[in-house]
């Protein structure tokens, strides 16, 4: 690269960064560091004495079965969600491909979801589905269906992760439109010249070229089942029935707010921190990557 | 096109339709379920169309109904929610602007040290520091505050990102014929670059509009007086689905109230919106 032709000026850089790097320092840097130091404190419950015990409250943390289910929770609404909210947008997509007339229209009405609020769109559902006024619930009910999200485990796991993926839907949708607006029409043409049918065609060409979007979408859905949906679990489930449905983020929230255990809730955070490193490092690893390809 | 057929494209249009309905619907039933009584939506199944009484809910709810359950107007909500919003999505792009410009157009020490305590910034989202950021929201008697809402929020990497990057493909001549006419820093910022980044703002405006409008778990924390609450979280207050007292034809329109003016937003503003998102996640 050449070296850019820059402004010489001297002091009007630092004024220009001050104001970010101030919001940074004290909301961000400062905090994230009490973070760490309260993670290796252990505190009386009226915060009068704190006594540094290294790892003590990880180690606690992690050997709570409370955690581990919450590490479980987490896991499978996170992968569900992504789950579920990309292969229906990854479907809506390919059928948006093939129409000419209207294709405008479905776009508009596909990306309204984007504009509402996580928490809402919980309540929307828990409107739909809960046991006492829910439409959707009373005709379940009448084909026989045992259904209560408010009772039972499983039926509020589905519930908030139809939620959650609902409102992902749009997006993934206009990612995938836009990848594969970006595969090359001959590839598909020649394929159908050799005589590949629709189906193998999809699974042959269009599926691996589209890789790229698919894996960085995998990575945005698990990051935004991870801390976006706070919302939602707060709204629908507080977290139950029992722990069914208290992913991490929510369990540092009630564990710091509401049960007031800060040494855990602190380490819970640095976990917490460590996972977001991790998928952060991952996907500019692959943006680099994609960059190359031009 | 190949193996275009008829039956191909009413396949595809089927299908579309039918996504429509499921992506839909939840909006719209909301939408039904606000011009129905209470008594209507008490006795499920509610029917599938718009009943009669979209005048007296709304009406009721935007004079008084509203205040009477949850102790605060809705049109004090939804101010609040807009200069939210607002705050987030201006702030941000003021203060990410000019420290993208600081770092692409100048060069001094400690350039790269601010660059990467910016960008390490996208891996500290406020779900992971939860209870300590609080804590500075209380000792600087933000709590409750409109302050508080809004510049905690503001600092982000990803918006600096998005001008750094779109800054880095600025050819290098432009500055120099600026600079050659005698255009100073401040010449060239207000003259040239801003004109250039137009869309940029727009596509950002939106995504981060939306962002702020959005937002649970900060408003949540920050305000405990119920005239500093946003829509969103007076929303949560007036639903439970445990006593039967919920008013819930009044619930259904403040939802659609906090529904409709970020759909607006994002309807209204496709044309940027979606090259925005697009190009800024790349």
């Amino acid at each position: 690269m050449t070296p850019r032709v820059v402004f010489p000026n001297k002091v009007l850089p630092y004024l220009l960064v001050a104001p970010q790097l101030a919001i940074t320092l004290v909301f961000f840097y400062w905090p994230a560091g009490q973070a760490l130091y309260q993670s290796m404190l252990k505190e009386d419950p009226f915060g009068l004495k704190s006594k540094f015990v290294w790892f003590a409250n990880f180690e606690k943390v992690l050997a709570d079965p409370a955690y581990v289910n919450s590490i479980k929770v987490t896991a499978v609404f996170s992968l569900a969600t992504a789950l579920v909210a990309m292969s229906v947008a990854l479907l809506l997509a390919v059928m948006a491909e093939r129409v000419v007339r209207g294709k405008g229209l479905y776009r508009t009405l596909m990306i309204w979801p984007y504009a509402v609020a996580p928490a809402i769109a919980g309540m929307l559902f828990l409107f739909l589905f809960n046991p006492s006024i829910g439409t959707l619930a009373v005709l379940l009910r009448k084909a026989g269906i045992a259904w209560d999200p408010l009772l039972d485990g499983t039926d509020a796991m589905m519930l908030v992760v139809t939620a959650a993926a609902w409102k992902q839907i749009s997006y993934n949708f206009l990612f995938f439109v836009a990848g594969l607006q970006a595969i090359p029409k001959s590839l598909i043409e020649a394929a159908a010249i050799d005589g590949a049918g629709e189906t193998k065609r999809f699974w042959t060409i269009v599926f691996p070229l589209l890789a790229p979007t698919t894996f960085f979408l995998l990575v945005i859905n698990t990051t935004y089942a991870f801390f976006d949906t706070f919302g939602i679990i707060h709204a629908v489930t507080g977290g139950g029935p029992g722990k069914a449905t208290e992913t991490l983020v929510y369990k540092v929230y009630n564990d710091g707010f509401v049960n007031l255990i800060l040494g855990d809730s602190a380490a819970q955070s640095v976990i917490l921190m460590v996972i977001v490193i991790a998928l952060t490092a991952i996907q500019f690893r692959y943006v680099e990557r994609k960059v190359h390809y031009g | 096109m190949i193996g275009s057929s008829r039956f191909r494209t009413y396949v595809a249009h089927a299908v579309l339709l039918v996504g429509i309905l499921i992506v839909a619907f939840p909006i719209y039933y909301t939408f039904v379920a606000s011009t129905h009584t209470l008594q209507t939506i008490l006795r499920p199944p509610l029917p599938l169309l718009p009943g009669g009484e979209f005048w007296n809910n709304y009406s009721e709810a935007l004079l008084g109904g509203v205040n009477r359950i949850g102790g605060v107007g809705v049109d004090v909500l939804l101010f609040n929610t807009l200069v939210m919003a607002l705050g987030i999505a201006i702030g941000k792009i003021c203060i990410s602007i000019l420290s993208a410009y600081a770092i692409v157009f100048f060069r001094f020490p400690l350039r790269m040290v601010f660059f990467w305590l910016i960008f390490i910034t996208l891996m500290l989202p406020v779900e992971v520091r939860i209870l300590p950021t609080y804590k500075v929201m209380v000792d600087l008697n933000l709590i409750d505050t409109y302050a508080g809402l809004i510049v905690p929020l503001i600092a982000s990497a990803t918006a600096t990102l998005l001008f750094r990057q779109f800054f880095m493909t600025i050819p290098g001549e432009l500055v120099e014929a600026a600079r050659v006419d005698g255009a100073g820093p401040w010449r060239f910022f207000f003259d040239i670059l801003l004109p250039l980044s137009r869309t940029n703002i727009a596509a950002l405006f939106v995504i981060l509009f939306i962002y702020g409008w959005t937002q649970y778990l900060w408003p949540l924390l920050v305000t405990n007086h119920n005239d500093m609450n946003t829509i969103v979280i007076a929303l949560r207050k007036m639903v439970s689905f445990a006593d039967a007292d919920t008013q819930w034809h009044l619930v259904m329109v403040t939802a659609m109230l906090a529904i409709v003016p970020p759909i607006l937003v994002v309807v209204g503003m496709q044309r940027w919106f979606v090259r925005g998102l697009v190009e800024s996640e790349k």
